[in-house]
């Protein structure tokens, strides 16, 4: 089967004041018809840059995809004129946002918003595409819909105004949807009714979905595949369950024993990861991981490590892949290592 | 004033424990107006509306809910910095809604706060060692000639190089600005610090670092802790006891253990239940209670029981009569009428 998103080498890079940034430093990944993919990493590790990118939403200047292809069914998307992409943008691949707060327009009416995609992309007519619209808010789960599509933003929680963003991102059937953090800004019981429908809708329609998130349990419970992300790389990409069993990335471990879980035995101190994100300017030709890391080595500083083949379908970028283990390496570090930020 | 002994799995010396905070009956309501010139008083938002807790010396208690649930402003009116509407909050003995601004300014370095946004509570234009000798100088706590050493004792205390005390809080990282606004809640040598979500803007694997400073800082200082967050798997790691509140009312209070291993109320339930854990394999098994609709306002809150409206095992009694905070055993407290003596 064509993937339907195939990503090659993307750089996407920030040219500032203080020299470049590279954001996205070399991003392979692609992405089956119908598949979840969670994109996992902390601020700053360039998963957002990913998705803007795939989207030709870079802003321009200071930002630039700098090389790379993305190709989207069959097409590489870097070399559409700026016509071609508006015509992909909206109808073909669709996004979630963040912050439902900002997203949508506070002087439009929700019908206005909605119907702007449907008129444009479909070609529907005024009252077509406000008959849509219900439909739409009834599909996510929004009572009254035909009082509620009349009303401004402001008049809608947070979780209505993610419900109303992600009825837009559907509005046109996209074959793929990429979420970036859609449920960060909502609690827990409101994220768990948003993810519930975003599942939902996703097997009703088949839509390839690109999860873009910091939180591992939202991943955990969503995503088929995870690609984790730091300082611009991929350092770690797997299947979902065999990532959490077994991962093989010194970053993905230091994740997963850094947040305390809800369902195992309370741990008297938590194990950080020490240190801090490096500064993405003039990154040297090393694992940007190694000053946080356990395993560290000599070749660590030597140069930056490609992702190596665990197996077919597990991939680590740590020279050291197969000493990692959620044990930690043997003999050293136990305990909580005391934080120590900065130098 | 302590009668009651409460064991908590950490602390079961047998020894009752002293109270060093009894809330009593805190009510806050922000009156809602209308009109320019002539503010007419149009409603109030009911954000806390009268609860009751105790905070034990030494512990740490985690205050757990969603947004608008009142959890910060239970701790900002416990620290007076809004003015309660009704009320107590007894302090070692002093009820601090009675005290003159002036009096209250003194009790201020027992009681410090740590805020959530590292990038909103620090002055921009102060350096790193004037935010944290403010307190001392303020409080008259340190002579001067020792300050510039406290300050580089305490930046060391939290984690950082005593050499920041001369920069500017734009050159630090989120993690970091935590770690100041600490030391400056540790300048005043306080007893009492409420902690409003210090985690939650940070990164996860800062989010640990912060965590377990907060705990080292506690064990040598022998602090006492209100730590407000939303998450729960945070609050879980670091509580003793554990408050959950529900549109300005706490609806289930208990040690951590019978909080997180057997909730009662329907709310604490559906809480827990939300929460996704980081494990595929459990994440596919797992049966969530799905809450429908959002919290209601709490301008108007619903009338009874306030979860009546969102409650899977709402009865005809729970949208008629509140229902009372009653001790199940062993200390762990609920408000629900599917409980015996929660009804009145």
């Amino acid at each position: 089967m064509e993937p339907l998103l195939d990503v090659r080498d993307l750089r996407t890079q920030f040219f500032t004041q203080d020299g470049v940034v590279k954001a996205v430093d070399g991003v392979s990944f692609n992405l089956m018809p119908g598949e979840t993919l969670g994109i996992v990493g902390e601020s700053g590790c360039g998963k957002s840059i990913t998705a803007l990118s795939i989207m030709r939403l870079i802003p321009s200047p200071p930002g630039k995809i700098v090389s790379g292809e993305i190709i989207f069914e069959g097409e590489d998307v870097l070399k559409m004129s700026d016509d071609e992409v508006r015509s992909i943008r909206g109808r073909k691949i669709a996004m979630i946002f963040q912050d439902p707060m900002t997203s949508l327009n506070p002087v439009l009416t929700i019908n206005r918003q909605i119907s702007e995609a449907l008129e444009l992309h479909l070609g529907m007519t005024k009252s077509q595409a406000r008959q849509r619209s219900i439909e739409l808010l009834k599909m996510v789960g929004i009572p009254n819909a035909e009082q509620r599509v009349d009303q401004y933003p402001h008049q809608f929680s947070g979780g209505m105004r993610q419900r109303v963003m992600i009825a837009m991102a559907l509005s046109c059937n996209p074959s793929l949807l990429i979420a970036d953090e859609p449920t960060t800004a909502l609690d827990v019981t409101i994220q768990a009714q948003i993810l519930d429908l975003m599942r939902n809708l996703q097997a009703e329609h088949n839509t390839a979905l690109i999860l873009i998130t910091h939180d591992l349990g939202v991943v955990a419970g969503m995503t088929d595949r995870i690609n984790v992300m730091y300082a611009g790389h991929i350092v770690e990409t797997a299947p979902t369950e065999e990532l959490f069993a077994n991962p093989k990335h010194p970053y993905t471990v230091g994740l997963l024993n850094s947040i305390p879980r809800l369902d195992a035995p309370r741990k008297e101190k938590l194990n950080p990861i020490r240190g801090l994100p490096p500064d993405l300017i003039d990154l040297p030709d090393m694992c940007p991981f190694m000053p946080r890391c356990d395993y560290a080595r000599e070749k660590c500083g030597q140069k930056n490590p490609p992702l190596m083949d665990v197996n077919e379908v597990h991939r680590s970028a740590c020279w050291f892949w197969d000493e990692v283990s959620l044990a930690g390496p043997t003999g050293k570090r136990e305990g909580g290592v005391t934080a120590n930020d900065g130098d | 004033m302590a009668t009651e002994v409460r064991a908590t799995p950490q602390q079961s010396d047998g020894q009752s424990r002293e109270v060093l905070l009894d809330v009593r009956d805190l009510v806050m309501f922000f009156p809602l107006t209308r009109g320019i010139i002539l503010q007419r008083r149009v409603g109030w938002v009911q954000a806390v509306d009268h609860i009751s807790f105790q905070v034990y010396k030494g512990e740490t208690l985690g205050l757990v809910g969603e947004s608008g649930c009142g959890k910060s402003t239970t701790g900002r009116a416990i620290l007076q910095l809004y003015k309660p509407t009704s009320g107590e909050v007894i302090f070692k003995g002093t009820d601090l809604t009675k005290l003159s601004p002036g009096e209250m300014r003194k009790m201020r370095r027992y009681l410090q706060m740590i805020f959530q946004d590292p990038y909103a509570s620090l002055n921009p234009r102060m350096t790193v060692g004037s935010i944290i000798s403010e307190p001392m100088q303020i409080h008259n706590l340190v002579p001067k000639n020792q300050r510039n050493e406290r300050v580089q004792e305490l930046l060391e205390t939290v984690g950082l190089n005593p050499y920041f005390a001369n920069r500017y809080p734009h050159e630090f990282s989120g993690g970091q600005r935590q770690r100041i606004g600490i030391a400056r809640a540790l300048a005043a040598d306080p007893e009492f610090i409420v902690a409003d979500e210090p985690v939650s803007a940070l990164d996860v694997s800062i989010q640990a670092q912060i965590i377990n400073l907060l705990e080292e800082l506690q064990e040598q200082f022998k602090l006492t802790y209100l730590f407000i967050a939303h998450d729960l798997s945070v609050v879980r790691h670091i509580s003793d006891r554990v408050a959950v509140m529900y549109l300005g009312k706490i609806v289930e209070l208990a040690d951590r253990n019978s909080l997180y291993d057997d909730p009662l109320h329907p709310y604490t339930k559906a809480l827990l239940s939300a929460v996704p854990i980081p494990d595929p394999v459990v994440e596919k098994k797992r049966e969530r209670i799905i809450l429908t609709g959002d919290v209601p306002s709490p301008i108007n809150p619903p009338s009874g029981c306030r979860f009546h409206t969102r409650c899977p095992y709402a009865m005809d009694i729970c949208s008629k009569v509140e229902p009372r905070f009653v001790d199940q055993g062993g200390g762990h407290y609920v408000a629900c009428h599917l409980y015996p003596g929660c009804t009145p």
